[in-house]
């Protein structure tokens, strides 16, 4: 039993080692999360290693501890109780004292960030995000333009039950959609998160966001991706939403700004014709809802009569 | 006076009434433990069963046998079956067979309220599982039935409700006799410093679910009114909120998850000492450390709702409170430790889960405090890594000290001595392969597998066919289980009134097997003595 | 805790052998909430749903009748007695909190998800994108104005008015009772009775007018269940204490023929300190629903 608990603990070791050289670990036998593609996420990732390394220096003490003792005090060895040992008031204090130091070394950091995630003033962008059962809506806000974002053609047939398409055979198998929420890189945006029906939550790794996204409701999320990091990006709904929960990702297209701006010009140039009737509104293919139409429609589940 | 003729004209036939009747009718609180335990040990079967669909859907990438309506269905059901209907009959099992023993009383303090508490959890469990064969499938929006969602739920939806009011039911009866049987039947002498450790937890495990079940059912009528009768407690458009339910529900639901953990702290406790050959090392320390877990579960519940967008404060608030129960749920593992310090420990299968229990346990622990870190949850929540943890604390948690109690006093309950080759084998297979299953599942959350989905993508599949391989390998291995206990009640070796040389208590001072009545009359000081003692 | 000393008193702990009716029980509450189910989701009509409500008056009555008999031939000592106080106890706090869920409701939807509906604080984009003309305040039927009436408005209850006097007569039927439980005590019987029909007579009275204002509400204020998040708290938190009033006050009322039949003495009875703790309790829990409900 024992060989085995410390052969877990070593592969667990050697698998956050081996993370750490390679961080882009986004292939198989993966093991860690990445370092993700912005300052806050960074900074959560050392969080999350730091705790991660807390963690296993204590699994080492204690259960060195106790593996010491079960190999040392074993009846069949001969071993002799001592009965007198019930009680010792200066261990007992410090091994409340010590937790409470560790907790509080852990405590600081922890809150340091999470403030600054919280943070969401000053942003150069906002794009309204709206989860539907199962897709996500976005909305440009200011610019009018909207990108309706479903699984792609590809995952969605090979994911029927029985379709009998090899996963291995469609690339990004469930990670890939057909319009990707394009963004700017080094640029901070502001998402506005909400939902139509159910609840629903954004979560894209690489950025260190999982927001809820909660009818009748709008939350908050903000992001600054590092100029270098273009590129795609691939995320899943993290809470249940029924039936297709599991099959509807998010793709970010992260481009530099300048590109971006071009794309957001055309995109404008493409959508303007459908907006010209109602400016304000936002098309029916993509439709964040309007508040008249929200209130209308936002109560998820009719109540039978 | 006339009572005392009723009385004894009563304790003469030591033995009940034959058939089905008895079992029906019984008031006996062995009867009833053995009740509760044999409808424990079908729901795991069955909840177990539906984690075999999950793993098998989940073996590779692609949908292979079930729709994903179908899969949710098994997700909410085996999460519903394994925490109502094992786990938690498991303890009140062990708790009514126990306690009395324990303590010294002739049976619980309100027997015939005992037996209800038991019979309507079959009830809840039919209603609940019927919902199959329904318009609409079982429930499927998870076993926190999170609006709106639940709301969309077919036919299956109210009798869920109802389902989870009866086993609300049988919860708080079965509380309120616990907490009255310690409180006035402890034979004199049992102080309450003195009880086993084991009837400490209990009792504070049965505040916990007077407090908390009764909030539980007031969140499902909502949910119920909500859906039927034009309410909108979980409607923006009505003035409520969806995220009110998730408080409502967590403020039952973190509680639940120490009721669920609390009674194998006891167990562990007792099961540790004895193999040890030594007793409890700081065993005050241990009360008041159950007692601070307690009280603190009641204020951390918004630790799994780190996304939801709560304000800051409350966010912060929320973070470091629970990480504060890291603090006496060491004090525990550290005085376990050191009970076995400086002992001369043997490894007997209820010894071995209990070891089992102290490093996994540890594990899902940790594991648990990185999820307290709220930005860092916001990467593990409604991942994989959620799933690792809580199947750490709840199966080599609670499940194997359940098997750790089960093979403490089986031979006390049957009178026969077990295979312990046997019972080493399940030890083995169990252990090996529960870290098989659930080890890697920290790995897929990391990497970025949500929960709650019937397929994922394809650079997890690696991982996931591992721990589909280990959870055959544990789903096969519990077979030995009731094969050992069958073998057991049928026959085998004398078990003598001690049956294990470490153990304590004034349950090793009755015979084995344990008459159908014990202390009719309370224990003799020289009993308790001695069972405090040897 | 030092007097568990449970066999030491009088005799032994009576152990009932055998019983029938939680099984019986357990059937009847199967049958009602399957007929329940069979009722709301419209599969057939509710009649299963009453034949598993009168097999559990049927329960409840077997139930106490075999307790009470009991409990008169002076099967029940001292440590029995207690255990059943100790149960009545925390049935009684199980009670409070299933209350307190709904006032959790209550506090939720007044303090955090109207105002943030209306825009309040850190979801100001809630009143920008979601919600723009709701006006949060309370009372409120939600940015949606759900409820019966097609221009969304309705009427809440004044507090003083019934409500008002409704609180007269539950914290008169506390005083009742409490001078029914001294005369019980000094062995005066004649007061007991008419104090004890007293109390039962104010809380139907309670239930009378509860269920006027009920009336009121729905055919002409607009205040109906369905009427937002304050048509839904108003009516569980008060339908609750009513249906609680109502089990109250039959329980009063069996009590009270208990005492006809000349149950319970000076110093042992159970069943009605059972039941005026529990009348106590519903007091309570309207005081509290007078103010956080009716008034402020
Ligand atoms: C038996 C059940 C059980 C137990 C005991 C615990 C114990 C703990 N849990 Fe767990 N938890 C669950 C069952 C349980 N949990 C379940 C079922 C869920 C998911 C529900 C769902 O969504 O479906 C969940 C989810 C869950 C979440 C939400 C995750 C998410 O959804 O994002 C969080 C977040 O904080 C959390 C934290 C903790 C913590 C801090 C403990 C602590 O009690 C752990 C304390 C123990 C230790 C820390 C180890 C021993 C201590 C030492 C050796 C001392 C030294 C240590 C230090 C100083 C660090 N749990
Ligand atoms: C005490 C509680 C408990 C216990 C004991 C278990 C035990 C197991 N759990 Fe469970 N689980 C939960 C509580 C529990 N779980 C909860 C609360 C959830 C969350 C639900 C939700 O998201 O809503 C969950 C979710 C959950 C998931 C995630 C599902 C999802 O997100 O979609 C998975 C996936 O692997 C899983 C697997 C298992 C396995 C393999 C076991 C095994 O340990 C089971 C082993 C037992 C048996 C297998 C039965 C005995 C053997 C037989 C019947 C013989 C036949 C065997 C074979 C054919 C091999 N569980
Ligand atoms: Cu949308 Cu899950
Ligand atoms: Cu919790």
């Amino acid at each position: 039993m024992k060989m085995k608990k410390s052969g877990l603990l070593l592969s667990g070791l050697a698998a956050a080692l081996l993370t750490m050289v390679a961080p882009t670990a986004q292939a198989a036998w993966a093991l860690n999360m990445t370092q993700g593609i912005s300052a806050i996420s960074r900074n959560i990732y050392s969080l999350h290693m730091m705790v991660f390394w807390v963690c296993v220096v204590l699994a080492v003490l204690v259960f060195g501890v106790m593996i010491y003792s079960l190999v040392r005090f074993r009846k069949s060895q001969g071993a002799v109780p001592d009965t007198s040992l019930v009680h010792n008031t200066k261990a007992e204090i410090i091994w409340t004292a010590i937790p409470i130091a560790i907790l509080v070394v852990m405590a600081v950091p922890a809150t340091r960030t999470l403030i600054e995630t919280d943070d969401a003033t000053k942003t150069e962008l906002t794009i309204r995000v709206t989860g539907y059962q199962w897709k996500w809506g976005y909305e440009y806000v200011g610019s009018g333009v909207t990108v309706l974002s479903t699984l792609d053609r590809d995952s969605n047939f090979a994911r029927q039950l029985g379709s009998g398409i090899d996963p291995n055979s469609v690339p990004n198998y469930l990670l890939n959609v057909d319009h990707a929420l394009v963004v700017p890189a080094d640029t901070k945006v502001r998402l506005l998160i909400s939902a139509q029906d159910v609840i629903h939550s954004w979560w894209v790794p690489a950025l260190a966001i999982k927001k809820d996204a909660i009818p009748g409701f709008v939350n908050e999320a903000w992001f600054k991706i590092d100029a270098a990091n273009t590129g795609l990006f691939r995320g899943q709904c993290a809470e249940l939403c029924g039936r297709d929960h599991g099959f509807m990702p998010i793709v970010i297209d992260v481009r530099s700004k300048a590109d971006f701006e071009a794309w957001l010009r055309t995109q404008k140039a493409l959508q303007q014709p459908a907006d010209a009737a109602a400016p304000a509104a936002a098309p029916a293919t993509a439709a964040p809802a309007s508040a008249a139409n929200a209130a209308a429609t936002v109560r998820a589940a009719p109540a039978r009569s | 006076m006339a009572y005392t003729e009723t009385v004894d004209a009563h304790d003469h036939h030591d033995h009940p009434p034959a058939g089905i009747w008895r079992w029906l009718s019984t008031t006996n609180h062995k009867d009833i433990g053995t009740l509760y335990l044999v409808f424990s040990g079908i729901m795991f079967f069955v909840g177990g069963a539906m984690a075999m669909v999950i793993r098998l859907e989940l073996f590779k990438p692609g949908m292979q046998f079930v729709d994903p309506a179908f899969f949710n269905s098994m997700t909410t059901v085996h999460g519903l079956a394994m925490i109502f209907g094992a786990v938690m009959p498991a303890w009140v099992g062990l708790a009514n067979w126990m306690i009395p023993l324990q303590v010294g009383a002739p049976d619980m303090a309100l027997p015939r309220m005992n037996n209800f508490s038991f019979w309507l959890l079959p009830f809840a469990f039919t209603l609940l599982l019927i919902g199959f064969f329904v318009p609409g499938g079982a429930p499927a929006g998870g076993w926190t039935l999170y609006p709106p969602l639940v709301l969309q739920g077919g036919d299956s939806f109210p009798m869920a409700i109802f389902a989870i009011h009866l086993m609300g039911a049988s919860s708080i009866m079965g509380a309120i006799n616990v907490i009255v049987t310690i409180m006035n039947m402890r034979a004199p002498g049992i102080t309450l410093l003195r009880m086993p450790l084991f009837v400490w937890t209990w009792l504070i495990t049965a505040y916990l679910l007077i407090l908390v079940m009764p909030v539980l059912a007031g969140s499902v009528t909502m949910l119920l009114t909500d859906h039927f009768f034009g309410t909108s407690f979980f409607s923006a458009s009505g003035g409520g909120d969806p995220v009110m339910f998730q408080h409502i529900f967590w403020f039952f639901g973190h509680p639940e998850v120490y009721i669920l953990i609390l009674p194998a702290f006891g167990i562990v406790s007792e099961v540790i000492p004895t193999f040890s050959r030594k007793p409890l090392f700081g065993y005050e320390a241990m009360v008041y450390a159950t007692a601070s877990i307690a009280f603190l579960s009641f204020i951390v519940w918004a630790h799994h709702m780190f996304t939801v967008g709560m304000p800051l404060a409350g966010e912060l608030f929320f973070m470091l409170s629970t990480m504060l129960i890291a603090i006496p749920t060491g004090v525990k593992v550290f005085n376990w430790t050191a009970t076995m310090w400086r002992g001369s420990l043997s490894f007997e299968p209820p010894m071995l889960f209990a070891l089992a229990f102290l490093f996994l346990f540890t594990i899902g622990g940790f594991s648990g405090l990185m999820l307290a870190i709220a930005p860092a949850d916001f990467q593990y929540q409604d991942t994989y890594f959620v799933v690792a943890h809580f199947h750490y604390v709840l199966v080599p948690g609670a499940i194997f000290s359940i098997m750790a109690g089960v093979y403490y006093w089986l031979p006390k309950w049957t009178g026969h001595l077990y295979s312990m080759a046997l019972g080493k084998w399940h030890f083995w297979l169990s252990a090996i392969f529960v870290n098989v299953l659930f080890f890697p599942q920290h790995f897929l959350g990391l990497a970025g597998m949500p929960r709650r989905i019937p397929d994922y993508a394809t650079q997890f599949a690696d991982w996931n066919m591992v721990s589909s391989l280990g959870g055959f390998g544990f789903g096969l291995s519990q077979l030995l289980f009731p094969i050992l206990i069958w073998k057991c009640v049928r026959g085998g070796e004398k078990a003598p009134a001690q049956v294990w040389e470490g153990a304590h208590g004034l349950e090793w001072e009755v015979p084995s097997p344990a008459p159908y009545h014990t202390w009719q009359d309370p224990p003799s000081e020289a009993q308790i003595a001695h069972g405090a003692e040897h | 805790m030092s007097q568990s000393h449970s066999q030491a008193d009088s005799g032994k702990y009576y152990i009932p052998h055998g019983t029938p009716w939680p099984i019986i029980g357990s059937v009847a509450l199967f049958t009602t909430m399957f007929g329940m189910v069979a009722w709301l989701n419209e599969w057939f009509s509710p009649v299963m749903f009453f034949a598993g409500l009168a097999l559990l008056a049927v329960m409840f009555i077997g139930w106490f009748r075999t307790v009470i008999n009991e409990s008169e031939a002076g099967t029940y000592n001292l440590a029995v007695d207690r255990s059943f106080r100790m149960g009545m106890v925390w049935f009684i706090i199980s009670e409070v909190l299933f209350f307190s869920a709904f006032f959790g409701a209550l506090f939720y939807a007044r303090e955090l998800s109207v105002p943030w509906i209306g825009g309040e604080g850190v979801k100001v984009f809630n009143h920008i994108f979601l919600w723009q003309n709701y006006d949060a305040g309370w009372p409120t039927n939600g940015p949606a104005k759900l409820g019966p009436r097609a221009d969304g408005s309705f009427e809440v209850i004044p507090a003083f008015g019934v409500p008002a006097l409704n609180t007269l007569i539950l914290l008169t039927s506390g005083v009742t009772i409490t001078i029914a439980h001294h005369a019980l005590k000094a062995g005066n019987r004649n007061v007991l009775k008419i104090f004890l029909a007293l109390t039962f007579l104010l809380g139907f009275l309670f239930v009378a007018f509860q269920a006027n204002e009920y009336g009121e509400a729905y055919m002409h204020k607009g205040l109906q269940l369905s009427t937002g998040i304050y048509g839904s708290t108003f009516f569980m938190l008060t339908g609750f204490h009513g249906l609680h009033v109502t089990i109250g006050a039959i329980m009063l009322t069996i009590i009270w023929f208990r005492t006809l039949k000349g149950h319970f003495t000076p110093s042992r009875h159970f069943g009605f300190e059972a039941v005026a703790w529990y009348w106590h309790f519903v007091d309570v829990v309207w005081l509290g629903l007078f103010i956080f409900v009716y008034w402020v």
